[in-house]
């Protein structure tokens, strides 16, 4: 019988969606911010650089949030979700996913949260937040090395130089945004070949589980 | 910042002043020193008086070195266009040592040298002007027959402080720019248990060299530090954040090319590689050349040499961010961006359209009711 199943808690649903936006509306500022033009009548760089660093507070609090979550959220939510191979069962269904991906295996690794490659991909996409966060916060903190954040960029400077920070902060950009295309790829595929709601859960939080297919 | 409370506004003593005034400085012309070079150390205006006190009749007796330079802070210095305000810093200094202004040559020099370093040790201020070659035992910089490191450990070792003048005795500068053919260091690295204060710049401004000599002399001590060793008096800001050309940065108004419409009304030379939102430096404030100009209002932008490895990191010149390690020259972030997110959306697009035509993969139960 499907069981029609609560998967994702309102925390995961909701920082999600912040990430989401964060990612595109940081990506469409810092690429102004660094390609800036006029509009006439408007401070256009000035306002770009308020929601640039508006939205990464509102990004920092959504993943610092996230992370909390990870420690009380349900077993999907958990940080232990995200590395799989820690398990026998994970590592089975890893290379079981990976060879469905690369059409040498047939089926899917039916899952009623994350799948252990998708997994892998956000810990490795948490990883990249983390970066974009400390070395935004540290070049936002140049305007007073004395400062908070200042003194996230005293730290960094001698370390990559601000220059390089600034590369990489680009640079993990476009990653985000190659991510971002992946992403929804793979949620179309998900949703069109595991038949469990994989792209309304995560509106509702709510996924359609065949137990037996487990 | 070490606190000073500010002492008693007073009026200068008239006395000192006279004194002044029959060396050719004019009362004026001294006021003028002592305020500008308080407001350039961010003190109240009520320290005039004892800056003004510190700096009558103290010498400073000062070892210069130039290793691996270009005199150009030498030049700095000695280049103050008001021949006023050179007289009173030359007056602050009792320069033993100074290859570039002295008299003495050869061996007499070496003598006087070392002279000087008998003599006044402890007491005296080592300047260095150049970064310090390594490689090879330091055979790439020698004077009078020994090592610019064998030297500078020396000198450095024994002085009540050492000032690095321009980025390459600060941070290496130039020379060690990679390859670093020579293995060239700065004075800091060569001497680490040395009191080293770093004044880079390239050069560096000689109002802020006045200013820290000013301030060893009225306090008996260096100004405080940031994380490099630059004084935060001049180091502690970004030039980006007290340029001139600020307002035309927040309005999105950019001199796309050199001799441009927006180059020529004065507009923000960011897209022209301007490097004042990475470089920390008093310019803006205190200009170069008592206060004609600096690169930023001369329409060109901040190459940023203030900063460690400047010579490295903040180039292309010309451009906002620097190349991409292990990438041809061309090839700038975005495209590599763009490049990697098409690339991405190609391969998955090349993988949907495997995808759809893939029979007997999908989660089928047979409860799947199809309906007409
Ligand atoms: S010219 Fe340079 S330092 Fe001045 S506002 Fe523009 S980018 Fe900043």
């Amino acid at each position: 019988m499907l069981e029609i199943r609560y998967v994702w808690e309102w925390p995961v649903r909701i920082t999600h969606w912040i990430n989401a936006s964060s990612v595109i509306l940081l990506s469409a500022t810092g690429l102004f911010i660094a390609h800036p033009f006029a509009i006439i009548g408007v401070e256009t760089m000035a306002w770009a650089r308020l929601v640039h660093i508006v939205v990464a507070y509102a990004f920092l609090c959504s993943v610092l949030f996230r992370f909390y979550w990870m420690l009380v959220g349900n077993q999907h939510a958990s940080w232990r979700a995200f590395i799989p191979w820690l398990t026998a069962e994970g590592r089975r269904n890893f290379v079981k996913m990976l060879r469905y991906y690369t059409f040498t295996g047939k089926k899917i690794s039916y899952e009623v949260g994350h799948n252990p490659v998708a997994a892998l991909a956000y810990l490795g996409i948490f990883a990249l937040f983390i970066f974009q966060i400390v070395s935004g916060f540290a070049l936002y903190g140049q305007y007073a090395p004395e400062g908070f954040w200042g003194g996230l960029f005293v730290i960094l400077n001698p370390l990559v130089s601000s220059q390089y920070l600034r590369l990489s902060h680009h640079m993990v950009m476009w990653m985000l945004l190659g991510f971002l295309v992946n992403h929804l790829y793979s949620a179309w595929l998900m949703d069109v070949k595991e038949r469990n709601g994989t792209m309304s859960g995560i509106f509702s939080g709510y996924r359609y589980i065949e137990p037996e297919d487990l | 910042m070490p606190q000073h409370s500010p002492p008693q506004e007073q009026p200068l003593d008239e006395k000192l002043l006279q004194r002044w005034e029959a060396r050719g400085v004019s009362r004026r012309d001294f006021i003028k020193f002592c305020a500008t070079l308080t407001a350039t150390l961010a003190l109240p205006a009520s320290f005039i008086p004892q800056i003004a006190e510190a700096i009558e009749d103290k010498r400073l007796p000062v070892i210069w070195m130039e290793f691996q330079g270009c005199t150009g802070d030498t030049e700095a210095l000695l280049r103050a266009n008001q021949p006023t305000v050179a007289e009173i810093v030359l007056d602050l200094l009792t320069l033993e040592y100074h290859e570039t202004i002295m008299a003495a040559a050869g061996h007499q020099a070496e003598e006087a040298k070392s002279q000087a370093l008998e003599k006044y040790k402890g007491k005296y201020l080592a300047v260095v002007e150049g970064s310090i070659p390594t490689a090879d035992g330091g055979v790439y910089c020698t004077v009078g027959g020994d090592s610019a490191l064998n030297i500078v450990r020396k000198i450095c070792g024994n002085a009540a402080a050492t000032i690095a003048v321009g980025n390459c005795a600060a941070f290496g500068g130039l020379p060690a720019a990679a390859p670093n053919p020579t293995g060239a260091i700065s004075v800091k690295d060569a001497v680490p248990q040395a009191t080293v204060l770093n004044l880079p710049g390239c050069p560096l401004n000689a109002d802020n060299l006045t200013a820290t000599i000013v301030h060893f002399l009225t306090f008996n001590q260096l100004p405080a530090t940031d994380g490099l060793g630059r004084p935060l008096f001049a180091y502690g800001k970004r030039i980006h954040d007290n340029c001139e050309r600020r307002a035309h940065f927040d309005a999105g108004q950019y001199a796309e090319a050199f001799g441009d419409a927006g180059h020529r009304q004065g507009y923000c030379l960011y897209k022209l590689g301007c490097k004042g939102p990475e470089t920390f430096h008093n310019c803006p404030t205190i200009r170069y050349n008592e206060g004609v100009s600096w690169p930023v209002m001369a329409g060109h932008g901040c190459i940023g040499c203030a900063e460690p490895g400047f010579w490295d990191t903040m180039s292309p010149f010309y451009r906002r961010l620097p190349q991409v390690p292990g990438f041809p020259v061309e090839a700038t972030a975005d495209k590599i961006g763009v490049g990697l997110v098409a690339a991405t959306a190609v391969a998955f697009g090349a993988h949907a359209v495997g995808s759809a035509f893939r029979k007997g993969d999908a989660m089928e139960s047979d409860k799947v009711i199809k309906e007409d």
